[in-house]
């Protein structure tokens, strides 16, 4: 039985390497489909990745070992990430291991380390990717673990398993502290994995980038995993999302049919995803990075404003 | 009994005290005297930690009485939990930082005799230990004062630059306004205590079993945390420390930032907690509005800072912030008798204590051998330290990674721990303090994130890129005394982190005896492993689990992408193919800073100018650019300025009575005598 809780966590974390990547094709494809654009296709992804990992490492002269080891650094936090999300079943063996506050956190060393990066070469746009993003993070974080907290108010629980648990057993209701929440929660996951309007993932223009231009000087495997960890974060929050506010379909127990079918509901639950997500990306344009005060901060607010409404309205 | 935690730490107080009066003997051979003092300093400390943990662990309480002092008020001495808990800290650090200094202070032979630092050194040591060993306000004080009058001297040290002269000086006001508060404040305990016929009011167990009326309770209490609130530069009374803290010799400020600060957090626990005992909630109110406050303005202040050391010495404003938001977090829960999470809180608050004097020792040091090898504190002149400095900038990156609060490293499971304090908190029946819980724990995640791009700054602007200086001097590694205290330092961070619930379980006994209750009585249950502080369900982190997990998959992927050898070439930067790309193209520590600065600059008091020099072929081609910042703290305006003026303007006044002639004096005699006869009829 330990064995088999095993099985099903490895089958988690090889679920989110491989199915990563075909979600951001698949937002990709959508994005091209909506913009009267010919896509390369759902697979293209991984063909990216291939061809980065076939390259050689080109590396600055005055690289230090921070350069080269925040690649790895970022890579495993992300799978560990995915170790502990429930994705298919509620009964992971580490889960217990981190709850949310730690999940934030582990993304949080990822930013730490892609900044110190960032600023390893001594260029001057990794230097300005890495003020951008820490200076976006230091209010989307904290934004962050304020929807977060909400949900787990409600479930006395940081637990994220233990938050589904109590989801499922019927206790929260759709509360006004959740909506806020739910809503804070979106406005941070676009800023949190770079997408319009904050950040643009497609774009290498100086003025504007802020993830790309701390990543500029990557190159080969180190890239790849960077893009490969980059991709897994956008599934992650997803799932986040998902396991925090519409749980539905996650397996409670561990057999192979539930299993299965909270496959499926996944798969389901991604492709809705991936359609707003695309909506949202092609009705907005990127905000001014001074603009950007006002829609993190906006999202600062509802989630405290959530919370704040738990305590006084419940 | 001979052998016991008290008999330990006073001997190794006794052993500081008695060196210092050998080092004038040794006076003339200076190298000598760094290697000795500094070796039986490190003694001295480790005796401490030895006395310290094991009054903990056990759970001991020992008293002494010494029959020193004014006739008929002897000292009086005790080692309970508590105060062994931060006597381990203070000892702990001192270990690491003597034997730092070993190699750091030989920086200063054949520039400065180093013999008044050495003495001050070892009365600063002895000071600290003898604060938190003190029983009696009388003896707390002189404690208090022998701390603050050496650490002053210290300060004094290079006392050439007129920055350390006006550091020292407004260190020492503002230590000693805060000492008459204390001073007011034991005066008010020990006169309800027994009345003002006896004078055995001033022991704190004649304190400890009074009972005070709320009154006068409350006003005791005010005084002895504004007190102590200036000592631990608690916002708005911090305007000290970041300039007395940075002026002083490195190992000073590690000592200072890193456990000076905590003897008054253990002054407002030993006086709220002990010797008060029964309060109500709104104190605790107090002590976490101003927490709140000093951790957010802390850090972005922080964030402001070009200067290397006096960034940490703001940064240390957050960290007392973040340990005064746990403490008064607890001292809510503990009136409305909620022991469980009040002890929680008081754990986690005390834990950041240790943590942050660990990884706030360790910054202050790694600054120092910055500063040691280049000469230099000011950020913008600084960077790419990292390949000449390889142990300073790995050693240094540890201790920014764990005052960030990121995992596996410590300074996260207190702030995990705080977290949870407020998560769990029930509501409350006051309206006041439903909008304070989440606001609180807003603030709390703020501070968190700001904290992260603070430290990315600093570790990324000295360390990494290249040099921006106009010329790199020659830098060197610091030696292996430097290193090996920095090395101790940086692996307690790491012990602190993944092995939480040792420690943990070994200092609940202080919350067993302040509020009543342990917490690691749920955490047993799950195993070494887990830190679960309150039960399996609502919460679970383990560090362990978290720093082998990453290890892992990094180990892993690397040896899996390293299976074929080569793959890497070394090349020039990319340059865009300009070719003219030079250091000073870099992001700067200012700009670095800028989008924050543009986001909260309401809270400081900020001059910007741009001046074009418009001297070139035409005016549209100029051909230099200035910049002009001045960032400042608004509150010495707004609180500090205002008082000074007002001191001045008085002694003005009073300055009138002085007329320089005989006359005068005699006739003021004349009329004071004439009205105290009036009156004392």
């Amino acid at each position: 039985m330990k064995l088999y809780r095993f099985i099903i966590e490895f089958l988690q974390i090889a679920i989110l390497l491989g199915v990563a990547p075909a979600f951001t094709g698949w937002v990709r494809m959508l994005k091209c489909w909506s913009q009267g654009r010919t896509s390369a296709g759902i697979f293209q992804p991984y063909r990216d990745l291939l061809k980065l990992f076939s390259k050689d490492v080109l590396l600055a002269d005055n690289a230090s070992w921070i350069f080269r080891f925040t690649p790895y650094l970022v890579f495993g936090t992300a799978v560990l990430a995915g170790g502990v999300i429930p994705m298919l079943s509620l009964d992971l063996p580490i889960a217990s291991t981190a709850d949310v506050i730690v999940l934030v956190a582990l993304f949080a060393i990822a930013r730490f380390f892609t900044a110190l990066a960032g600023m390893d070469i001594g260029t001057a746009f990794g230097g300005m990717g890495s003020s951008r993003e820490m200076t976006i993070a230091s209010l989307a974080e904290p934004a962050m673990l304020m929807a977060i907290f909400t949900v787990s108010l409600a479930s006395k629980s940081t637990s994220l398993s233990q938050m589904v648990h109590v989801i499922y057993s019927g206790q929260i209701v759709l509360r006004p502290s959740i909506a806020f929440s739910l809503f804070a929660f979106v406005l941070i996951a676009l800023a949190e994995t770079g997408r319009i309007p904050v950040d643009n993932p497609a774009t290498h223009l100086e003025l504007t980038m802020i993830h790309e231009a701390m990543i500029l000087e990557y190159s080969g495997r180190h890239l790849a995993l960077i893009e490969w960890a980059g991709m897994m974060k956008l599934f992650l929050f997803v799932m986040l999302g998902v396991a925090a506010f519409a749980p539905w379909g996650i397996a409670e127990s561990g057999d192979l049919v539930t299993i299965s079918a909270a496959f499926i509901f996944m798969i389901l639950k991604l492709v809705i995803v991936g359609i707003v997500l695309v909506m949202i990306e092609t009705g907005l344009a990127k905000m001014r990075i001074f603009r950007l005060t006002e829609f993190l901060g906006s999202a600062f607010l509802l989630a405290t404003l959530g919370m704040l409404s738990y305590f006084i309205l419940e | 009994m001979i052998l016991s935690p008290i008999n330990i730490i006073s001997s190794s107080v006794l052993l500081l005290l008695l060196f210092v009066l050998v080092v004038p003997l040794l006076k003339s051979r200076q190298r000598l005297l760094i290697n000795t003092s500094f070796m039986l300093s490190s003694l001295a400390s480790l005796l401490g930690i030895i006395g310290g943990v094991w009054a903990v662990g056990g759970g001991i309480t020992n008293k002494l009485i010494l029959p020193i002092g004014l006739p008929d008020l002897p000292f009086h001495l005790r080692v309970d939990p508590l105060a062994g808990f931060f006597i381990t800290v203070i000892c702990l650090l001192s270990f690491f930082v003597s034997l730092y200094s070993i190699g750091y202070i030989k920086g200063y032979l054949g520039r400065r005799p180093v013999t008044s630092l050495v003495i001050f050194y070892c009365l600063f040591l002895a000071g600290m230990v003898m604060v938190v060993l003190a029983d009696d306000a009388l003896f707390f004080l002189i404690s208090w004062e022998v701390m603050a009058a050496a650490s002053y001297f210290l300060v004094m040290f290079e006392d050439e630059r007129i920055e350390n002269r006006r550091a020292a000086f407004l260190y020492i006001i503002v230590a000693h306004v805060g000492a008459i508060a204390i001073l007011l404040s034991f005066g008010i305990m020990a006169g309800l205590a027994t009345g003002f016929e006896s004078f055995n009011g001033y022991t704190f167990d004649a304190m400890r079993q009074a009972e005070f009326p709320l009154k006068w309770a409350t006003a005791a209490f005010l005084l002895a945390f504004f007190g102590f609130a200036a000592k631990a530069g608690v916002i708005p009374l911090h305007v000290w420390l970041p300039e007395a803290h940075p002026v002083a010799p490195s190992n000073v400020s590690a000592l200072m930032s890193g456990v000076m600060l905590k003897t008054a957090i253990y002054g407002i626990v030993r006086v709220t907690f002990d010797l008060i005992g029964v309060f109500p909630w709104w104190w605790g109110a107090i002590v976490l509005i101003f927490g709140l406050i000093s951790a957010v303005m802390g850090v972005l202040y922080a964030l402001m800072q070009n200067d290397l050391k006096k960034l940490l010495a703001y940064s240390s404003v957050e960290n007392i912030g973040i340990i005064l938001i746990g403490i008064g977090l607890s001292m809510i829960f503990k009136p409305f008798n909620i022991p469980l999470l009040s002890a929680l809180a008081l754990i986690a608050g005390l834990y950041h204590a240790m943590n942050h004097a660990m990884f706030k020792g360790l910054l202050f040091m790694g600054a120092g051998s910055v500063l040691h090898a280049t000469n230099e504190r000011n950020m913008e002149e600084m960077g790419g330290l990292i390949h000449r400095m390889p142990w300073t900038a790995a050693l240094f990156l540890i201790g920014c990674v764990s005052i960030s609060a990121l995992p596996p490293f410590n300074g996260f499971v207190s702030e995990w721990l705080t977290f949870q304090a407020f998560l769990l908190s029930p509501a409350m029946p006051s309206p006041f303090f439903k909008l304070l819980i989440p606001l609180g724990a807003a603030l709390v995640a703020l501070t968190g994130a700001l904290a992260a791009a603070c430290f990315v700054r600093a570790f990324g602007v000295t360390f990494l890129g290249h040099w921006r200086g106009a010329h790199m001097p020659r830098v060197h590694e610091a030696d292996w005394f430097m290193r090996s205290g920095m090395i101790l330092a940086a692996l307690s961070c790491l012990l602190l982190g993944i092995l939480p619930t040792f420690f943990i379980d070994w200092m609940d006994i202080i919350a067993q005896q302040l509020v009543g209750t342990k917490i690691g009585a749920s955490s047993g249950v799950y195993g070494w492993l887990w830190l679960t502080p309150v039960a399996r369900e609502s919460a679970s982190y383990s560090g362990m689990i978290v720093f082998l997990g990453i290890l892992l998959v990094v180990v892993a992927v690397y040896f899996i992408l390293h299976v074929k050898p080569g793959g890497i070439r070394r090349v020039p930067i990319w340059d865009c193919g300009f070719g003219k790309l030079d250091q000073r193209m870099q992001y700067s520590a200012t700009s670095f800073s800028m989008p924050i600065r543009r986001i909260f600059g309401f809270l400081f008091n900020i001059r910007e100018q741009v001046k074009l020099n418009p001297r070139g072929v035409h005016k549209a081609f100029p051909k230099r650019l200035n910049y002009y910042l001045r960032v400042r703290d608004r509150f010495w305006n707004w609180l500090f300025k205002p008082v000074i003026e007002f001191s001045f303007w008085v002694s003005r006044k009073v300055g009138l009575l002085q007329q320089g002639r005989i006359q005068a004096y005699l006739i003021y005699s004349f009329i004071t005598i004439i009205v105290l006869l009036a009156l004392s009829r």
